[in-house]
């Protein structure tokens, strides 16, 4: 039991902490908020006008934004198809007794560590480029024609960059979670007869359920609000084809100036990504009780 | 507890592991070959794999720029800064929920933590305005500043999780024997805490190393870091395959170094204790 003294400590030391995190968080919200309700533009300074929910009507009727949203979602789903649909066999490959394993799963997780940018620029130039690129060589090999990622498959090529770099995420969560099955469930369930399919599919995909939920939350969270490998590879275009959200909401602000009309979207941000956050902050919240 | 596998089986596995494993690296070992390429091989169709004139000429040249240096220091000061002052701010904080914790601890925790699920791009307007007003656009202050305040609740939440782990017995031992808290801090708990304290340290300050939306929004040159500086590659004028495999290979490689020595509280810190 935590006596007085401690008590009194304990609230001044949360104190900064908390008072920095709530500036932080009440600030730049209410701010955002404010100017949402504006006609702002920082190309006109001088004028602004309160032009209430005008904005939001805009910016949500704007078929830019259809279209942005559309591709937000197709980046978020596709990439977390792929991070789990790869990750979830690599981790249990992982998990056997492979030689060499430690290498294999530092080459697995590098791609994590490495910036956005520099990845967008290599994957964009070294990989992907339609005439030098590596997989054009590949692809003329199997005596296929190149494809010209970048214009005939913008929104896939920003998906590939995307998920080669979540994809050691979801590898290394899932398979830290498989290291913590209980072993002798498996012996057990072998002992009886169980095949391999049934042991995984009654006894370890269960076990992964919650994983792969906090997987999902967490990437979405970051994926949708995408936006180095964007700005570097494509820049949004061509046309409209990999902008996302985040990328409109940049262009608004800081290409068009247009702050009240931007604010108004980075709103709609903010309330996207509060409904995934409240799911994950009460799978957590659960596990801090635990 | 090992089971019994048989050879065959363990073959396979490696075997495919291995061949994962290396397509998943691939595209990290192309841009190291790259960078030792000439720009005139780098292009070469079919690909040069080995069989290429090894030339360190890139690395000088990127070197010889000394925007590079600059840019390099930048990052190593914003993610440095950042991190270190994170540090400060949330070690009293998390000592505090994990040893004096009140009911509200644990609302106060997930607070904390949907701070982060804000998107920056939410708050790029004011931020950005604010910035400008105050002339912190393309200044370290700035930047340290913002990914200090991201990535916040990220240091607090890792240290809470590894205080958390210290066994509270040491705590009331210490306590019997008439220690005060200040001693019990300094030669109780400090000691118990510093593998925690390294690794938050070290996989904070990989995350700010990358951070590539504040650092492309908020700078330009002055306070450009590596990510910001790689950045200007994507819009450049003749040959630069090599250079920017170069450039890139020096960015990236101390990170990834760093970065293997972190895995595994990349999870604990990455899922908030949420897998284990």
């Amino acid at each position: 039991m935590a006596t007085q003294q401690t008590q009194v400590l304990g609230r001044a030391l949360l104190t900064p902490a908390v008072a920095l995190l709530f500036i932080w968080m009440i600030v730049p919200l209410a701010m955002t908020i404010y100017f949402s309700t504006l006609h702002y533009s920082l190309l006109d300074s001088e004028t602004w006008s309160f032009v209430g929910l005008e904005n939001f009507r805009y910016f949500l009727t704007d078929p830019a934004f259809l279209t942005a949203l559309q591709n937000t979602l197709v980046l978020v789903g596709s990439v977390l198809a792929i991070t789990i649909l790869l990750g979830t066999p690599l981790a249990l490959l992982l998990d056997q007794q492979v030689i060499g394993r430690s290498i294999v799963r530092l080459m697995v997780i590098a791609p994590f560590f490495v910036m956005p940018t520099v990845s967008a620029l290599v994957w964009k130039n070294l990989l992907m480029h339609p005439v030098s690129g590596l997989f054009a060589w590949l692809a003329t090999l199997v005596g296929a024609t190149p494809i010209d990622w970048f214009n005939d498959a913008p929104l896939l090529a920003v998906i590939l960059i995307v998920a080669w770099q979540w994809l050691p995420f979801a590898t290394l969560i899932l398979l830290t979670a498989l290291q913590s099955q209980d072993e002798e469930q498996k012996e057990a369930a072998e002992m009886d007869g169980a095949s391999a399919l049934s042991t995984f599919i009654y006894l370890t995909l269960p076990h992964l359920a919650r994983p792969i939920t906090v997987v999902i939350l967490i990437e979405t969270i970051f994926l949708l609000t995408v936006f180095a490998e964007i700005f570097v590879t494509t820049g949004g275009g061509p046309g409209l084809q990999t902008t996302n959200i985040a990328f409109l909401i940049y262009s608004q602000a800081l290409i068009q100036y247009d702050v009240g009309n931007a604010s108004a979207g980075g709103l709609v941000a903010v309330v996207i990504a509060n409904i995934v956050a409240f799911f994950l902050v009460r799978i957590v919240g659960r596990n801090l009780e635990a | 507890m090992a089971r019994k596998v048989t050879a065959r089986r363990v073959w396979v596995s490696t075997a495919a592991a291995w061949l994962f494993g290396f397509l998943i690296f691939l595209p990290i070992l192309w841009m190291v070959l790259t960078s030792f390429k000439t720009e005139l091989d780098a292009f070469a169709m079919p690909p040069k794999f080995l069989l290429f004139h090894w030339t360190t000429e890139n690395y000088a040249t990127v070197q010889e720029r000394s925007d590079y240096v600059h840019h390099a220091l930048n990052s190593i000061i914003v993610a440095g800064g950042s991190t270190l002052i994170a540090m400060i701010i949330a070690i009293p904080a998390a000592w505090s929920m994990a040893f004096a914790p009140t009911k509200r601890t644990k609302d106060v925790l997930l607070w904390m933590l949907s701070t982060k699920m804000m998107p920056s791009v939410g708050v790029l307007v004011p931020i950005y305005l604010i910035f400008r007003d105050f002339g912190m656009l393309d200044t370290r202050a700035g930047l340290v500043m913002i990914l200090c305040l991201g990535n916040l609740p990220i240091v607090i939440w890792m240290l809470f999780t590894y205080f958390k782990e210290i066994p509270r017995d040491i705590l009331e031992a210490a306590r019997m024997d008439g220690a005060t808290i200040g001693r019990e801090l300094i030669y109780v708990l400090t000691p118990m805490a510093v593998p925690g304290l390294a690794s938050t340290l070290l996989l904070n300050f990989i995350l700010a190393w990358n951070e590539a939306f504040w650092t492309l929004n908020l700078s330009t040159l002055d306070a450009a870091p590596l990510t910001v500086f790689i950045a200007s590659y994507s819009s450049p004028e003749g040959l630069f395959w090599a250079k920017l495999s170069a450039a890139s290979t020096l960015a990236i490689a101390p990170i990834i170094v760093l970065g293997w020595f972190t895995q595994r509280q990349l999870v604990r810190g990455l899922t908030f204790g949420a897998v284990k």
